[in-house]
Formats: C-alpha cells, sequence, structure tokens
C-alpha cells in the first residue's frame, strides 16, 4: 500500500546566499498511512514547524519530494493547490488567524475556497462545530470576543470543516489549561476514529502525544532521530532526555523501579498500562 | 517568501563599518548622498558606485543581500527610466510610433537609473549595518540641539526605534498569517484587481488585531518599568568618536572635494 503522505530525502535551506542562511531540514524521510496517527515530537528549534509546512506545499523543498498519494504536489500548481485542501493544517495559536464577522463565516472560509455548493458549506460548518464543540448560539457571534479557548476551537473547525485527508495539528493545546487541553485532544481523537483521517500531532509534550499516538517520530536538528511506537521510542529514555526532551513522569517513575530491581517494564507511559503492569507484578507476587 | 525583504533589517557582523559610530554613518550618508546628486558625468558617477561597492566589501554584507533590497523598487526604477528615456527633449536619435527618444534622453536615463540606484544601496548599506537602536541612539544625539526650540526629539526617536524594532516582527507575522490563509485555499496570486484586493483582508484583519494588541502589550510593560519619557533618562551605553571616525570624516571631506572639482570639469 502506498503511504498517504510521504517525503523522500527533504531538504529545506533558509535564506540561501544571505548571511541568515541554514539549513532546517536535512534529508527527511517520512511516511504515513491512511489513518494512522503520528506523534512529531522534538525540541524547540528541531524544525518541527518548518517539516509541516512542506506537507502541504507551503513552502517548496530545496531538495526532495513530497508525495501525496503517490503523486509530487509540486509535479503542477494545479496539484499544490488541491493538496492544500486534502492536507489540512492547523498553525500553532492559530487563532490568530480568525478574521470574519462571525463565527460561521470563519469557519465557512476554507470550504467557500474549494468552491462547494452553499448547502455543502452549510453542513460541514455545523458538523465541524459540533466536533469542537461550540454551540449554535457561538456561530453567530464576532470570533474576537470569544475566549481564547473558544477561539482555537474556532480556527480548528475552520480547517476540519474542509474534510481533509490528512490533518497536521501544530501544537494545538499550547497556552490552554488542563481542560482545554483535555478537551482538545479528545475532539481531535474523536474526529480520528469518526473519519479515518490520518493525524500528524506536532506537541513537545510528551504525556500529550504518548497517549494517543500510535507512531511517534522524533526529530532532532533537522533530522529525524527516532522513530517507532511510544513503547519502542520510550524504550530509549536516555536518549531522549539528552536531546532536551522529557519523559512522561510515569516512565521515570518505572525506570527507577527497574533499575531499583522491581521485574518490571521500564517503557510504560500511561497511567493505564502502569496500572496493569503494577496489578500484574502484585499478582506475580502473591503466587510465588 | 516574505521573510527574505530585507527592507530595514540588520545584518549583525564586526566590520569596521558596523563599528563605526552610528553618528558618524548618518553624517556619512547625507555626505555620500550630497555626492551623489553633485555627480554629472560618467568619471562621478563611477567614483561614487567604487565607494559604495568598497564600503560594501568591507561591511561583508554581500552583494545578494543588497540586490534582493532593490526588488521592490524595480518597477519604479524601470517606469523612471523610461520617462526620462522618453520626455527629455533634445536632438532625436530614432523615433517609435509619437515618442522619440533623443541623445539626452538616453544619458538622462542611464544617469537616473544610476542615481537612484546608488541612493539606495547606499542608504540600505546604513541601515545593514546599524542596529536600530544604535541608529536611533545617533538620529537623537545629532538632532540634540532641535530639543532648544521644543521638538520632542526624544518621542520622535523613540517611535522611530519601536517602529524600525517591530518589522521584522511585523513580516514575520504576516508570513504565518498568510500561509494560515494560504492552507485554507486562500488565493493571493490570480483573479482581477478588485478580487485581490478583497483576498487581502483574511491577512489584514488579523494582521491589525495583532499590531494593536503588541502595542498595547509593549505601552504596560514600558510603563511597568517606569518608562515616562525622556526627561532624566541615562543610557546604557553613550556615544563616543573614536579614531576611525575621524577618519572616516577626513574622508568624506576628501570625496566630496573630488566629487566637485570633477563637476567644475564636467566629468
Amino acid at each position: 500500500m502506498t503511504p498517504i503522505i510521504e517525503t523522500q530525502e527533504l531538504t529545506h535551506i533558509y535564506s540561501r546566499g544571505t548571511p541568515f542562511e541554514h539549513t532546517a531540514l536535512a534529508d527527511v524521510d517520512f511516511h504515513a498511512d491512511e489513518g494512522e496517527f503520528v506523534g512529531l515530537i522534538g525540541h524547540t528549534g528541531s524544525s518541527k514547524s518548518t517539516f509541516i509546512q512542506h506537507l502541504n506545499g507551503l513552502l517548496k523543498p530545496t531538495a526532495g519530494k513530497v508525495l501525496f498519494r503517490g503523486q509530487d504536489i509540486w509535479s503542477d500548481p494545479k496539484t499544490t493547490r488541491a493538496t492544500r485542501f486534502k492536507v489540512g493544517m492547523v498553525f500553532q495559536y492559530p487563532e490568530y488567524q480568525l478574521f470574519e464577522e462571525t463565527v460561521y463565516r470563519d469557519i465557512a472560509f476554507g470550504p467557500k475556497n474549494m468552491g462547494l455548493s452553499d448547502g455543502e458549506i452549510d453542513r460541514r460548518v455545523r458538523r465541524a462545530a459540533e466536533f469542537v464543540g461550540l454551540r449554535k448560539e457561538t456561530l453567530e457571534r464576532s470570533p474576537f470576543e470569544l475566549s481564547g479557548g473558544q477561539k482555537r476551537r474556532v480556527a480548528i473547525a475552520g480547517v476540519i470543516a474542509m474534510e481533509p485527508d490528512v490533518l497536521v495539528l501544530d501544537e494545538p493545546t499550547a497556552g490552554l489549561d488542563p481542560a482545554g487541553r483535555e478537551n482538545i485532544l479528545r475532539n481531535i481523537q474523536e474526529f480520528h476514529d469518526a473519519n479515518n483521517t490520518t493525524i500528524l500531532l506536532v506537541s513537545h509534550s510528551m504525556e500529550d502525544v504518548a497517549r494517543i499516538a500510535d507512531r511517534l517520530i522524533v526529530m532532532r536538528e533537522s533530522r529525524v532521530a527516532m522513530t517507532g511506537t511510544p513503547h519502542e521510542v520510550f524504550a530509549r529514555a536516555e536518549e531522549l532526555t539528552a536531546m532536551g526532551l522529557t519523559v512522561p513522569q510515569v516512565t521515570l517513575v518505572f525506570r527507577r523501579l527497574y533499575a531499583a530491581g522491581v521485574p518490571i517494564d521500564p517503557a510504560v507511559y500511561t497511567l493505564e498500562q502502569a496500572k496493569a503492569a503494577l496489578l500484574a507484578l502484585k499478582g506475580g507476587a502473591r503466587r510465588a | 517568501m516574505l521573510k527574505d525583504i530585507t527592507l530595514g533589517q540588520y545584518f549583525p557582523g564586526d566590520s569596521v563599518l558596523h563599528r563605526l559610530d552610528p553618528r558618524t554613518k548618518l553624517i556619512w550618508t547625507v555626505i555620500y548622498i550630497v555626492g551623489l546628486f553633485s555627480a554629472k558625468y560618467f568619471i562621478s558617477y563611477a567614483v561614487v558606485g567604487i565607494l559604495l561597492l568598497a564600503c560594501v566589501a568591507i561591511s561583508r554584507v554581500g552583494l545578494r543581500a543588497m540586490v534582493s533590497g532593490i526588488k521592490p523598487v524595480l518597477i519604479v526604477l524601470v517606469i523612471t527610466a523610461l520617462l526620462n528615456l522618453f520626455y527629455t527633449p533634445g536632438e532625436p536619435i530614432f523615433t517609435i510610433w509619437k515618442l522619440s527618444v533623443s541623445r539626452e534622453g538616453v544619458f538622462a536615463a542611464i544617469f537616473m537609473l544610476f542615481r537612484i540606484l546608488l541612493l539606495i544601496m547606499g542608504t540600505f548599506l546604513l541601515t545593514y549595518t546599524t542596529s536600530p537602536i544604535l541608529l536611533t541612539d545617533g538620529l537623537e544625539s545629532l538632532l540634540g540641539p532641535l530639543k532648544r526650540l521644543r521638538v520632542p526629539v526624544h518621542e520622535l526617536s523613540m517611535m522611530m526605534s519601536i517602529a524600525l524594532r517591530f518589522i521584522p516582527t511585523l513580516i514575520e507575522e504576516t508570513d504565518k498569517i498568510m500561509s494560515a490563509q494560504k492552507a485554507r485555499g486562500a488565493d493571493f496570486e490570480s483573479g482581477g484587481l478588485f478580487q485581490r484586493a478583497k483576498a487581502l483582508l483574511p491577512i489584514l484583519v488579523p494582521l491589525f488585531v495583532s499590531a494593536f494588541r503588541r502595542a498595547d502589550e509593549l505601552a504596560v510593560a514600558m510603563e511597568c518599568r517606569c518608562y515616562h519619557g525622556g526627561k532624566g533618562r541615562t543610557r546604557l551605553k553613550n556615544l563616543r568618536y573614536e579614531r576611525r571616525d575621524i577618519l572616516a570624516f577626513l574622508l568624506g571631506a576628501v570625496f566630496l572635494a573630488v566629487i566637485f572639482t570633477l563637476g567644475k570639469f564636467g566629468l
């Protein structure tokens, strides 16, 4: 099966030929399958944002290719523009992109650009608003009088309304309180389950990503440093810490237990797993 | 990409040009402009051009950055040259339809082109090699005498330094907003004039909103640190002329003398 989105030896160099020239991406090979939930993690400045902007053709690679369903998105201008609708992108702090008079019209901006019929636009706007938990009355309000968390939801709904095949989210929970974070992550998870959309979630919060992603990609200094299931990645906790990334707190506890001689899996990364592992250990001890 | 626009941008460096006192560089820019506008013929222009190239070489900014600074004004340049070419009266060389090109016109066009090019590149070199803070410090110091005439020099220079400081920030912000709207399928490249103007709305509204928010935050931050205007305000770095500044002024005098002498002989 061809991956839904793929990059081959993707390289990007900023400000070529000026004193500011620097390589932001070097030979990045990446792929995601249909319906997969991928987490992308990396320290600030590891070029995560530059990388994702290649996936929908906002940035043109200096070298290498970006393929959507096996087709080079830069093969002709029409394909590039069409890719923008297939690969939805929610930027960091997306609430700063709101501009319309009402929430409804702002969410409708994307679908309108796609040239859909009014009825279809209406259906999509309402569906997207429902997904992110916006009330019907909110749709008629000005986006500028909403709270920060609500603005964020409007902005995410604006991208979801395009019903993309791949949804890329750059730090969607940054700057939100724990309840708001929880909400948004649950919305994303639900959206993924309902539509079988491929999701790429960029974050530096290990706890968030580890819990919901099927596969993790760790970026470091313009390159892909690690890739694998959360379990595989967190088994290499030392390397992650050396890169300046944090490991989920449960993992830290379990690593210490393991180091202290307790026969337990040191790469546990969610509370549920921790509970199961502890119960199994207790059961095993009783039998012995 | 928008980020590559270098208007009024500072290129950090450690060349002699970077280390000159900002006042020296400001006065030198005035000298340079006077010299440039006094140039009458090829040799004078060549002198100004060589001077500029030498300065660019010393500054290590790189020719590419200089050239990229010219791109935005390219259209103005071409139109000015064409107008000079066709509308300078004189002895005609050839005629296309109703437009005749005169010998004087050709020269006027070439000179005007060089004059604007050298003017832009020269002033760009100033902002490329001087950080915005030093630049406004220099301006404030040079305009200091005007304070006696109750000209709000400090306030003006503070406004200028804030404006300069926020150019890169706003460009970056515009870039981000443009990317976000493009990701939602906004199209800035096609359509008629009216359509294109309308397509800018999704960028301008968020940009203004965030500019006002930033201005507000900055005002609060300044007040929190007890900013209350220029009265009694001291500086972290006091400007002081060094030996290289005196040398630069001497060179400036020589430059003007050369240009004026050449002008006398009509070169």
